[in-house]
């Protein structure tokens, strides 16, 4: 056990406290919505559908709440278009 | 072969959400890839006792209903590579939680992990029998008072009855995991001891979890107790619950914290 340990140990309230605040304004504002990311997932595939191949099982959506931020990340593989020829591209 | 592991109380407030995070992130230290699920369904908290409450987006019944695809909804512990989560959803009625659902779930989890342990909610209603429907066994949270072993008991019986195992006229292994427990108290014979509780239940012992501080300063941070303090006396018992879970022949005793002099003396002093 070192200072560090000891100071941390210390402080573990504080960090439960900042925890159920950001967590709980995020639950308290998101009430009646909580299908909020389903539709959002719904409405970006459907505009990137419409110019490529998309392979639904190939979504991966994720989430981190933050206290000022949040930030949703999509990420959509979108298979490479057929090779082009090596003779065209040299 | 994948084991479905169903942890459950009847009582609330023992200690299941702590110790199904605390024996999934234990076998999984041991190389098991390891889910836990959340089936308390409105009123979910092994996410946050697990610290990965702001990354949740998908939950069990997203997946039952087809929203979300199970690789979509798992969480991936920061931690430990090999321990996944399954949250509950919080908004949703728990009536959309269906037999057939949590069956296709769990045999889809069977191809994945080595162990599906299911957190299930406090009670004996739709969300409690569901949790154990498809396990293969069943850790018992009991703490020496009186309440909490009349709701174990309630709980034994309904692994005897109500789960696809007993139905199917096989058994269904069953072990106490006594939490919250204080040796000195019990020495003092001001605490149901260890044999008294299993006297009253008779089912094998997977463990006993001390009283600590440790466990609320790991929920406190949302890390499982083996992992914030893997040398504490909680974290001992867990782990060594876990290695038992795994099949190992261990004796089990009741690890106690490392005291400094003082401590010792006080100890010494209170037990007296």
């Amino acid at each position: 056990m070192n200072l560090l340990s000891i100071f941390n140990k210390r402080t573990s309230a504080p960090v439960a406290r900042d925890r159920l605040q950001i967590l709980l304004a995020h639950e308290r504002s998101y009430s009646g919505q909580s299908d909020l990311v389903t539709a959002l997932r719904e409405e970006i595939l459907a505009v990137i559908a419409k110019h490529v191949n998309v392979d639904r099982d190939k979504v991966l959506v994720k989430m981190d709440r933050g206290d000022a931020v949040s930030t949703l990340e999509v990420d959509i593989e979108i298979p490479t278009p057929t090779k082009p020829k090596l003779a065209a591209s040299a | 072969m994948a084991k479905v592991l169903v942890v459950t109380s009847g009582k609330g407030g023992v200690g299941k959400t702590t110790s199904t995070a605390a024996l999934g992130a234990a076998l999984a230290q041991n190389g098991s890839n390891v889910v836990v699920i959340d089936f308390d369904v409105g009123l979910r908290n092994l996410d946050l006792v697990m610290g990965a409450e702001r990354r949740v987006v998908y939950d069990l019944i997203n997946v039952v209903q087809g929203d979300a695809k199970l690789a979509q909804a798992l969480i991936r512990d920061k931690r430990l590579e090999n321990l996944s989560l399954l949250p509950a959803s919080q908004t949703r009625d728990k009536d959309a939680l269906t037999e057939d659902g949590v069956a296709r779930v769990i045999e889809e989890l069977r191809e994945k992990f080595d162990w599906i342990i299911c957190d299930s909610p406090a009670g004996i209603e739709r969300g409690a029998t569901l949790a154990m429907r498809h396990a293969d066994m069943a850790v018992v949270v009991t703490n020496p008072e009186v309440s909490s072993v009349r709701d174990s008991d309630r709980i034994i019986g309904l692994l005897d009855s109500k789960t696809a195992r007993a139905e199917s006229g096989e058994r269904m292994p069953k072990h106490l995991l006594l939490t919250r427990y204080d040796q000195g108290r019990a020495e003092r014979g001001e605490m149901l001891k260890v044999d008294d509780v299993l006297e009253i239940l008779s089912i094998p012992l997977l463990g006993i979890i001390p009283e600590s501080e440790e466990v609320l300063r790991a929920s406190n941070v949302g890390s499982p107790v083996t992992i914030n303090s893997p040398t504490s006396a909680p974290a001992r018992a867990y782990a060594e619950a876990a290695r038992r879970l795994a099949g190992e022949d261990i004796a089990v005793t009741v690890p106690s914290e490392k005291k400094g002099f003082f401590g010792k003396l006080f100890g010494r002093r209170a037990a007296a």
